[in-house]
């Protein structure tokens, strides 16, 4: 699949985005007002901000980004549909959940509530996301059991490394923020490494005589057209092997620095937090380029591919 | 709404006979004709006379090499491609908008190009490469199976027919009811063993493919060549056939000697 840059910052943006509101759901639940009110509005500002880069940058690749809003409409059958209603509801949540902590709104019996509502939407909303791609049965890297919770501890992943930045810029950092965000940054690589042995394991369930229904040795003879069409443009892209092996390499080597990063953050000063954010996210930004250039299309069978 | 519906009137849609398709394109270029003025317009040319031509086209023909089993000489096939209209279309599910669906009457999975935001979702749930993103219009473009012409009384009944069929000059491309055991298209799939592509994806095709018929014979090109009977008649052709042979052979070489002579 044609990795398409939009799409590749949106759901970086947006997943560090939702990762970092849930967290901070879970601060306010646990804290309530005692924590710093300019540390909980700047945090809450930055998640949505992401949060908005990125569904903005989603909206660069449509063809008529004006009739956006009538993507809300199918949320019974359409997982784009759930996640755009699942992003949408998040921002009164988090709008209240910010002014409550800021002390605009004074309820401050509602912040608990108002946490656990900013934690929910967050996870449904990256859960939705995951599912777009889990739910194509044309791209057997994508219908992955690995593919949906690989989306969900990224944004975790990133959020924290993120919300550690925040939190040192406003002296409240902890090293519990440190274990945190070093264990889901291991869990991702872990899950990563799961998926990258899955797919690659994967026994190809069609082949080009699948495709075309033919019996006997099938092989391309000759194409439809002299120049590439659509569907070869978006769905006949694929990284070569090589290449992909260094891109591994390079994902899990800035999810290793990023946990190092961390340590050090923990034990020489707090400012390395600000690498450790700009890491996980380097290495998210990677790991999704990867995630399209590695998927492999089954219409593919149709010009040349064997199997899929 | 891109819920499906539960069961469709009727299940209109193609039969493609694999064995007598010649491969002329011109299903391909009657269907881009009819549908860049029809309910599809446009279907838009990038740079359609430069070194790298782009269009969106309905209906592309593959060709295949194959050889079966036990065979020594291999064959071609020419595969038209395009929407199958399929019961259980994903390409319809994934649609956040409702500009994709399938028509309860008849079947007929069609995108309003008036709400279709150009997300191109559609195209990645689509095994069989039914759907081509129009540039120009952003918008995605499919096969409407021409529903502009199966319904249109401005025609003459004959011409009720999608373009693609109604231009194959071989009679490859068959259009029916497929929902309907005794319509013709049904018939012919039953006679002819019609299938499915990829059934396991398990979108449930409308469209269905009539294989190539099995060869008639194992013959080589050698093996089929007319054979002698040994009769009066053929052994005194086989005589003058001998001395005309010879007789231009000695013309043949008294022309070199000629032009020899003339050389020297």
């Amino acid at each position: 699949m044609n990795p398409a840059y939009s799409v590749i910052l949106f759901t970086t943006a947006s997943g560090a985005g939702y990762g970092l509101l849930a967290l901070l759901g879970l601060v306010g639940i646990n804290h309530g007002q005692s924590s710093s009110i300019a540390f909980g509005v700047t945090a809450t500002v930055l998640a949505l901000a992401l949060i908005t880069v990125g569904l903005l940058s989603s909206t660069f690749h449509l063809g008529h980004p004006e009739r956006a809003w009538r993507a809300l409409s199918q949320w019974r059958s359409s997982w784009l549909s759930r996640e755009g209603v699942a992003a949408v509801l998040t921002y009164p949540v988090a709008l209240l959940f910010g002014l409550i902590w800021s002390g605009i709104i004074e309820r401050p019996e509602w912040i608990a509530v108002l946490g656990i509502a900013c934690i929910v939407m967050s996870a449904v909303t990256v859960f939705c996301t995951g599912k777009i791609y889990a739910s194509l049965k044309t791209i057997p890297q994508w219908h992955n059991d690995l593919t949906v919770p690989v989306y969900l501890v990224f944004a975790l992943a990133t959020g924290s490394a993120v919300l550690m930045a925040v939190a040192t810029l406003f002296g409240r950092f902890q090293a519990f923020q440190v274990i945190f965000t070093a264990a889901a940054l291991i869990i991702v690589a872990i899950l990563k490494s799961l998926y990258w042995r899955s797919i690659d394991n994967a026994i190809p369930r069609f082949t080009m005589g699948d495709a075309t229904g033919l019996k006997g040795n099938v092989r391309q003879w000759e194409v439809p057209h002299t120049n590439v069409n659509f569907i070869q443009k978006e769905m006949g892209y694929v990284v070569a092997r090589r290449h992909a092996e260094k891109l591994r390499n390079m994902v899990m080597v800035t999810l290793a620095i990023a946990v190092l990063a961390s340590l050090l953050a923990w034990l020489v000063t707090p400012w390395l937090s600000f690498g450790v954010a700009v890491a996980a996210l380097v290495a998210a930004a990677f790991e999704r380029w990867l995630f399209f250039a590695e998927a492999t299309h089954v219409v593919n069978l149709y010009y040349g591919l064997d199997k899929a | 709404m891109t819920s499906l519906p539960a069961s469709t009137a009727k299940k209109l849609g193609l039969v493609i006979d694999l064995d007598i398709c010649v491969g002329c394109q011109a299903c391909a270029t009657s269907c881009k004709e009819w549908n860049t003025q029809g309910v599809s317009a446009p279907l838009s040319d990038d740079k359609p006379r430069s070194a790298e031509p782009m269009g969106t086209w309905l209906n592309r023909i593959h060709g295949y090499e194959v050889k079966e089993q036990g065979q020594s000489e291999s064959r071609i096939v020419h595969f038209p491609r395009s929407c199958l209209h399929c019961e259980t279309p994903a390409c319809v599910t994934v649609c956040p908008t409702g500009a994709s669906y399938k028509r309860a009457e008849d079947g007929i999975v069609l995108v309003n190009p008036e709400t279709c935001i150009g997300c191109k979702l559609c195209s990645w749930a689509c095994p069989y490469g039914a759907r081509e993103y129009d540039y120009p219009t952003g918008v995605m473009k499919k096969c409407t199976l021409c529903v502009d012409r199966i319904y249109n009384e401005n025609f003459e009944p004959e011409d009720r027919l999608p373009a693609c069929v109604k231009a194959c000059p071989t009679g490859a491309r068959s259009f029916g009811d497929l929902g309907d055991p005794s319509s013709d298209v049904s018939q012919l799939v039953a006679a002819r063993g019609g299938y499915d592509l990829l059934p396991d994806m398990g979108y449930k095709p409308t469209n269905k493919y009539l294989p190539p018929r099995a060869r008639r014979d194992q013959q080589t090109f050698a093996e089929a060549l007319p054979k002698s009977d040994g009769s009066a008649l053929e052994k005194l052709f086989a005589w003058a056939d001998k001395l005309m042979t010879s007789a231009k052979a000695s013309a043949r070489a008294n022309e070199t000697d000629l032009s020899d002579r003339l050389e020297g």
